[in-house]
């Protein structure tokens, strides 16, 4: 597969091996809704799918005379992010107007952050090297603004559809440093990034809901140069996936310009996930002119050092506290910690089947096998399941004490996975609870053995293989409610005695 | 027997009506009376450019239901009865329901709000009847009011003069006795020039006094609601009715609201006033210089000290106006695009109907505010001129806290540098400027002005100011009661 | 720093303003006449500058995230230019096209029509 460099100014992703020669520089700014009730600046719901336009009011409508003021969760979300990111936290920040004309942003400006930004100077860890040495991407800023609303192109034939309701939902941006050096750093970072938000309860982060959107910027040099080439943003990525390839392929046109004797212009790139090319945006060329100055409707942002401390304080069990503490409390292996740790929901619920049934590595099969099997299937996530880790836990109970055969167990899950009904219960109504009394068994067992006396006798005898049939037998006697493992024990020690 | 309402001030047409001395319906139908007698409305001097007559009539003649409920005469703060059956225009920069709020300007019109501005909902759970709405030079950009997409306002003193801007329809409404009480707004001196010109009283109250949800924003950090009253004591219990913290306005102040009506009668002796030089130049009208001193006479012979001051950094203020304000007002007039509300002109695709409604839609001065307030926002250029303009704004606050914190109590000063101009004269924008010369200083400042009428020249009102440290409206108005007091009929002489 | 008509045209298009070509000499006048008074500004000496309003000594005020929306006494549909099924309409952007994407992702949108 050759490169079509040049035509229409496209790259296909795969092309020639000049990449070798050069380094991948990349940073990444993401932006992410907080997960709130209300809007940044007005009562307005922020819930995802109502109507067009029905969650709008005078201010995020931006009709004349209106006037912002900001909401304290929206705050507290973004202080706990920043923390999160183990970023400085500002206790004095400042809003300010980006200004620019779109249609889905009604004021003509964002109320965003400029040079007094909520935090600065964070990090995120995203994993190790292949030696082992851990990799740390910077976060230059975490700083607090408003959404836009929606424009819809393709609705209706002459005019572009808009669209408010997200008119003024908050965001926190996250800006790394350019730290990152290949398309595989980025998604780490992204996925690193996406699960450290979820522990820290303060967003979706789902970019199929839109609640997470990243851009990218990128930019090229020769092996060894320190200095940074010139940088292009890529924007329009949809899944990490996405950012991963597009990142590959504007990197690969940046390469062959430079290979050329070119310079990379300063532009921005929309990304075609349809087509895996990257092209121009047909806009000018060089930054735009925001006018950035300080938002005179909005006194500095002042946080008391109690409050941040007690947010600090406050914040959940982040991943990599997890990660350590599972592996040491439960003594699992590194593949069972993380999955275990994928998400905050998944974890809670290991831990309360573990916590109560005590045997951790038995919880930790079933949660990764088949309740992640059964979730998958009916398609909910672990907060819609309806089998509590309580019983979970019992069920477990169960076949340890040899109350339930494994098999009959995965039965009774199913049934609990439908109904969440308690496990005794099914298992009693199903007929699944095993005999384990070995007086019952022994009575099965003298039964079949009277009743099949060659057999017996053989077996007595020393013919082994015999063993499963007369297993078998009992089971039937019992209508499958004998513990075969007990009845195996019990017939043994007959015929050793 | 025919009252005279707009011999009455407001506190005592409210009592009047809570007794049941007078209908509640009968001020408001004598202002549209009154309105009718003197041309007020578009046909005659343009003060007043949307009413409904029928309508506040009605609203009006319900009130009589909380005249039931009242006991006596006195109307504490959140009665319902501080302003009862007492009418009162609103400025059409703020929102008001039923009439419409256009901002006197094209781009706006026929546009009727809905929701109402905080003001105008303490008005009207205080009683009051809002009788009309009135003009304006657009978007509050103007010293004149000659400025509106609807025609210049007429001086009711002069009809061939202005009235001041960019308040003039209020200060006109009140000076031709249609209403005692009128809200206006406030960026450089668009309350106290026009009522300096029209021989009415004119409040701005400190920034953040009173809240500004539903003031149609021009300039953010100078911006404040203001109030034309006939009287010192119309506009004090206006200002009491407006005054407070409001929840959907940031900047909005959580400071206890003084009686300003209480300081009606307190003596004045030892009260420091203030003289700025600076506002005293040598280029001053020597009759404009007389009529000030005649009035700072006034107050000496009732026991307060003069002592002269400084200012230093007065001449600051005009430059800094100029750009802070239509920095501010360049974003805040980004909203107005044709896209959710207003006017709409098509163009060719999204970007010519921007730029077709928007030049269809404001007027030369707005035009020329928002380029000029464009360019000093932009790349290259914020750090020299809007950066810098605030650093300057600094400056003049120093000068004030130096002077009120040395035992000043208030300062006084002109209002303005001359009396009302003929409609026409002034052409230059720079010029038109200059009218702000004195009143632009305390919106920059924050600090609470006012103006009161201390006389006349060729029969022209002119205005002295008092302005005072930030939050101390009671001081001021104890100044002003006093003031009006010592001078009587000459004010108006 | 005198205004050019190269400049006043930039800012025109930046603050969307559609000048007709006929005023833009005469804008350039008035707004170098009014610039040239800025200048003394330039001559002052200041530090940084300090919020002088000095309304809010605690900072910014906070509302809670949660209470009923502002109402609206009239229907979108009684004061927006163009509406149609719930939705604003504006003529479609002359630069448009889908790259795959049928709705923006907003905010910072890449297609803005500089």
């Amino acid at each position: 597969m050759s490169a079509t460099a040049g035509r229409s100014g496209a790259e296909r992703a795969g092309g020639a091996v000049v990449t070798d020669a050069y380094e991948m520089v990349v940073g990444l700014e993401v932006h992410v809704q907080l997960k709130t009730r209300t809007k940044a600046f007005c009562n307005c719901s922020t819930d995802f799918g109502a109507p067009p336009n029905s969650n709008t009011c005078p201010v995020c409508l931006a009709l004349p005379g209106t006037l912002p003021v900001l909401n304290a969760r929206a705050v507290e979300l973004a202080t706990r992010a920043a923390i999160g990111l183990e970023c400085e936290v500002h206790t004095t920040s400042i809003f300010a107007r980006k200004n620019y004309f779109y249609p889905d942003l009604p004021k003509g400006y964002q109320i965003s952050q400029f040079d007094r930004p909520l935090a600065t100077g964070g990090c995120l860890r995203i994993g190790t090297t292949a030696a082992g040495a851990p990799i740390a991407v910077g976060i230059t800023r975490v700083h607090m603004e408003e959404d836009a609303g929606k424009s819809i192109h393709d609705r209706f034939a002459e005019a572009t559809a808009i669209d408010l309701n997200r008119s003024g939902v908050p965001l926190i941006e996250i800006v790394s440093e350019p730290d990152m050096r290949s398309a595989a750093e980025a998604g780490a970072y992204l996925r690193t990034l996406k699960q450290l938000l979820e522990y820290l309860d303060v967003s979706d982060v789902s970019m199929e809901e839109g609640s997470l959107r990243v851009d990218a910027n990128v930019s090229a040099r020769p092996r060894g140069e320190t200095k940074l080439g010139t940088k292009t943003e890529v924007k329009n990525m949809n899944s990490f996936s996405g950012v991963e390839r597009a990142l590959e392929a504007e990197f690969r046109r940046q390469c062959g310009v430079l290979a050329r004797g070119g310079t990379v212009e300063q532009q921005t790139m929309l990304w075609d996930g349809a087509r895996g090319e990257v092209r121009p945006a047909r806009s000018k060329e060089g930054s735009h002119d925001y006018r950035y100055f300080p938002e005179p409707d909005l006194p500095p942002l002042v946080l008391k050092d109690e409050w941040v401390a007690r947010i600090r304080k406050e914040l959940p069990e982040l991943p990599a506290a997890r990660r350590e503490r599972f592996a040491a409390d439960y003594a699992l292996g590194e593949y069972d910690v993380q999955e275990l740790t994928a998400s905050p929901a998944i974890g809670e619920y290991f831990e309360g089947v573990a916590r109560q049934h005590g045997d951790a590595k038995a919880a930790a099969n079933w949660v990764m096998g088949e309740v992640r099997a059964a979730l998958n299937a009916g398609g909910v996530g672990i907060d819609q399941f309806r089998v509590r880790p309580a019983d979970l836990a019992r069920l477990l109970d169960l076949v340890r004490d040899g109350q339930v055969s494994h098999s009959a167990a995965k039965r009774i899950f199913a049934i609990m996975v439908q109904t969440g009904d308690r496990p005794e219960q099914v298992a009693e109504r199903e007929g699944l609870l095993q005999e384990g009394d070995d007086a019952a068994l022994a009575g099965w067992i003298d039964e079949v053995l009277s009743e099949n006396p060659a057999e017996a006798l053989r077996y007595k005898n020393g013919e082994r293989k015999l063993q499963g049939f007369l297993v078998g037998l009992v089971m039937k006697k019992s209508k499958g409610r004998a513990d075969p493992k007990r009845v195996n024990q019990l017939l043994a020690a007959r015929a050793g005695a | 027997m025919s009252v005279d309402f707009a011999a009455m001030s407001a506190a005592h047409l409210r009592d009047a009506v809570a007794a049941n001395e007078v209908e509640p319906g009968a001020a408001v139908r004598g202002s549209f009376a009154r309105s009718g007698a003197v041309g007020a409305g578009r046909d005659g001097l343009n003060a007043i450019i949307w009413a409904d007559a029928a309508r506040s009539t009605r609203e009006a003649d319900a009130l009589a239901e909380r005249v039931n409920q009242a006991q006596g005469s006195r109307a504490p703060h959140g009665s319902g009865r501080e302003l009862l059956g007492v009418p009162v225009a609103v400025k059409d920069n703020i929102a008001t329901l039923e009439l419409p709020t256009t901002c006197g300007s094209h781009i706006l019109e026929g546009y009727v709000s809905p929701f109402e501005a905080t003001v105008v909902s303490r008005l009207r759970r205080a009683g009051a009847v809002v009788v009309g709405k009135t003009n304006m030079d657009e978007f509050a950009m103007g010293s004149s009011t000659e400025h509106s997409a609807y025609g210049p306002t007429h001086n009711p003193l002069d009809p061939t003069r202005v009235p001041g801007g960019s308040s003039g329809g209020s200060a006109a409404a009140v000076a031709a006795g249609v209403v005692r009480i009128a809200l206006g707004s406030e960026t450089g001196g668009s309350v106290r020039q026009p009522a300096a010109f029209c021989g009415v009283v004119g409040v701005k109250p400190t920034y953040g006094r009173v809240s500004r949800y539903g003031l149609v924003a021009f300039a953010s950090s100078l911006d404040q609601v203001g109030v034309f009253g006939a009287s010192v004591d119309d506009a004090a219990l206006a200002m009491e009715v407006l005054a407070g913290l409001d929840p959907l306005d940031a900047t909005s102040a959580d400071v206890p609201v003084a009686p300003y009506r209480a300081t009606a009668h307190e003596s004045v002796e030892g009260l420091v006033v203030g003289r700025p030089k600076e506002y005293f130049p040598e280029s001053l009208p020597p009759r404009m210089r007389e009529r000030c001193d005649r009035a700072l006479a006034a107050l000496e012979a009732q026991g307060a000290v003069v002592r002269e001051v400084s200012l230093p950094h007065t001449d600051l203020a005009i430059p800094v106006y100029y750009i802070v304000a239509p920095a501010e007002a360049s974003s805040n007039l980004a909203r107005f695009d044709g896209v959710r509300y207003g006017l709409r002109v098509q163009g060719d695709g999204l970007r010519g109907m921007y730029e077709a409604t928007r030049s269809a839609g404001f007027g030369p001065e707005v035009t020329r505010r928002i380029l000029l307030g464009t360019y000093v926002l932009s790349a290259g250029y914020y750090d020299a001129y809007y950066k810098k303009a605030q650093e300057v704004r600094g400056l003049l606050a120093g000068d004030f806290a130096a002077v009120f914190g040395s035992g000043v109590d208030v300062l006084f000063t002109p209002t303005t540098p001359t009396p009302a101009f003929r409609i026409g004269a002034v052409s230059d924008p720079y010029e038109m400027y200059l009218n702000d010369i004195f009143t632009a200083t305390a919106n920059l400042v924050g600090v609470p002005a006012m103006s009161v009428p201390v006389g006349r020249i060729d029969g022209l009102p002119v205005g002295g100011q008092l302005m005072a440290p930030h939050f101390r409206e009671d001081v001021m108005f104890r100044a002003a009661y006093a003031l009006e007091r010592a001078l009587g009929e000459e004010a108006h002489r | 720093m005198a205004v050019s008509e190269t400049d006043v045209r930039h800012i025109a298009a930046l603050a969307r303003l559609g000048l007709p070509e006929g005023r833009i000499g005469a804008l350039v006048a008035e707004l170098n006449g009014i610039l040239a008074h800025m200048e003394e500004l330039s001559k002052v000496k200041t530090r940084e500058a300090v919020p002088v309003a000095g309304v809010a000594a605690g900072g910014m005020p906070l509302r809670e995230d949660t209470g009923p929306p502002l109402p609206l006494a009239r229907a979108r549909d009684r004061f927006a230019p163009a509406v149609r099924d719930g939705f604003l309409l504006v003529p479609r952007l002359a630069t448009h096209t889908a790259a795959g994407a049928v709705a923006d992702a907003g905010g910072d949108a890449a297609e803005l029509p500089e």
